[in-house]
């Protein structure tokens, strides 16, 4: 049987791990190539790499990173942030990204989804959407959740899973930072919208979260969080543990006891 | 020396890690005279068959391919490359395989429920068929790899060596013997995955009659 998964994201800034709450007043963690390979030895299913930084500097640095965590990390990796063109998906394939998710650039240029699926395959396009209730409305957010583009969420999902988007990573700002638990309303809408893979974003505060995610959500496929990964609030073989004792599928290293 | 051929699909980087990981020494390469001293050849692939049986035919190293098996030279194929070793592929349209296992590459969304997602993506457990196969000598029961793909072997009969439970059984491994395909990613399944590559490059000739 096909195990939930568990993500921890690594949000890097000159080459270090930052974590913004509801994506604001960064905060210094860790070497991401420390974390990345800590997170693997303990069970993660796949890491996100989520670069934020602004300067071309700053980029050359996030891809040498990329690289050498691709070259001591044997997951599947996922990179995003700043992913607008072909060339952005090139350079950090060629760095050992598998995937690579793409925000506000899908926006910006509503072509890039088909053409990068056309190109790379769709199990390589990643459609990351920042969503926050607007009168109500699932509402698009872009320029990581500053900006309103007035887009309905769902039928924004809908369209780019037809141009070849394989998997969709669901940010609630609502619950981002919270802790309160993952927006499972805003996640079952997206589950019953589309039938590629759905990861949960934002809001997970404790093991229980993750456990009521997938109970109540049957269709969400991933769970992915950050600081209480970074902060040590979760550690993930515990919560592998729990979603083993709970019946929630599960990838325990070493094999698995029956 | 492994020779993991490189005819223009996909990215080889991690997969060139991974044999650095297990102390093997692997050169990525277009080169027949490579693929000919090479002890072992992985064929790797992603995206779409016809394309990459194309790109393969066109590079020429096709036929040095099937010249190194017939003389028993092992070979990995991996995800899209295992594909490519079966006789045929139904993915938009008929194509030809290399038809070095028996098989046809069709989509899963024949046999899964509904329900169950496309692309099969993530970690599965790996379900040993018959006798283990030597590519897994080093694994334990409960072992899980990483799959990304939406089509796979169908009809590949005694040479299915492990499946994956999707909902239906989905091929997962093929061995005929010195012919040896994966479709999960050894190369992105953790200890696991690096277990059954460092079992490959171990291979004997006894291993594979």
């Amino acid at each position: 049987m096909i195990t939930k998964r568990i993500i921890p994201c690594l949000d890097v800034r000159n080459g270090r791990v930052v974590k913004g709450v509801n994506f604001e007043n960064l905060r210094e963690v860790d070497s991401p190539v420390d974390l990345a390979r800590y997170y693997s030895s303990c069970g993660a299913d796949e890491l996100v790499f989520y670069d934020i930084t602004a300067s071309a500097e700053d980029r050359d640095l996030f891809t040498d990173i990329l690289k050498e965590t691709a070259a001591n990390v044997f997951i599947p990796l996922t990179v995003g942030g700043g992913i607008r063109t072909l060339d952005d998906f090139d350079r950090v394939l060629k760095c050992g990204a598998d995937k690579v998710s793409v925000n506000s650039g899908a926006i910006r240029d509503p072509s890039l989804i088909a053409k990068a699926a056309q190109r790379y395959g769709d199990q390589c396009v990643v459609l990351s959407v920042d969503i926050k209730r607007v009168d109500g409305k699932f509402t698009v957010f872009a320029k990581g959740g500053r900006e309103n583009t007035g887009i309905e969420a769902i039928p924004w999902i809908k369209h780019c899973v037809k141009d070849g988007a394989g998997e969709i990573v669901v940010n609630s700002i609502d619950t981002d930072g919270v802790k309160k638990g993952f927006d499972l309303e805003m996640l079952e809408a997206v589950c019953e919208a589309v039938r590629v893979p759905v990861i949960a974003s934002g809001g997970a505060g404790c093991i229980e979260d993750f456990i009521t995610l997938f109970k109540n959500v049957p269709g969400v496929d991933a769970g992915l969080a950050a600081s209480i990964f970074h902060f040590g609030e979760v550690e993930i073989a515990d919560l592998k543990e729990a979603m083993q004792k709970e019946n929630i599928p599960a990838r325990i290293l070493g094999g698995q006891q029956q | 020396m492994i020779a993991i051929i490189d005819y223009g699909v996909g990215n080889l980087f991690s997969l060139n890690c991974s044999f650095k990981a297990i102390g093997e020494e692997a050169v990525v390469t277009s080169d027949p005279e490579i693929l000919r001293k090479a002890d072992k050849i992985v064929l790797p692939g992603v995206g779409a068959f016809a394309d990459a049986a194309a790109k393969l035919k066109a590079s020429g190293l096709e036929d040095v391919l099937k010249e190194e098996v017939a003389k028993g030279k092992p070979l990995l194929g991996i995800c899209l490359g295992m594909q490519l070793l079966l006789d045929s592929s139904e993915e938009y349209g008929n194509h030809k395989g290399l038809g070095l296992i028996k098989g046809t590459n069709r989509s899963i969304g024949e046999v899964i429920p509904e329900n169950y997602k496309i692309p099969h993506m993530g970690w599965n457990e790996l379900l040993y068929c018959g006798s283990r196969h030597p590519l897994f000598r080093y694994l334990g029961e409960h072992e899980y790899v990483y799959f990304v793909h939406s089509f796979a072997g169908f009809d590949c009969e005694e040479n299915t060596i492990a499946i994956a439970d999707y909902g239906a059984k989905i091929t997962a491994a093929v061995a005929k013997k010195n012919v040896m395909g994966t479709q999960f990613h050894p190369e992105k399944s953790g200890d696991t995955g690096l277990k059954i590559l460092k079992a490959f490059c171990e291979l004997k000739e006894e291993d594979l009659c």
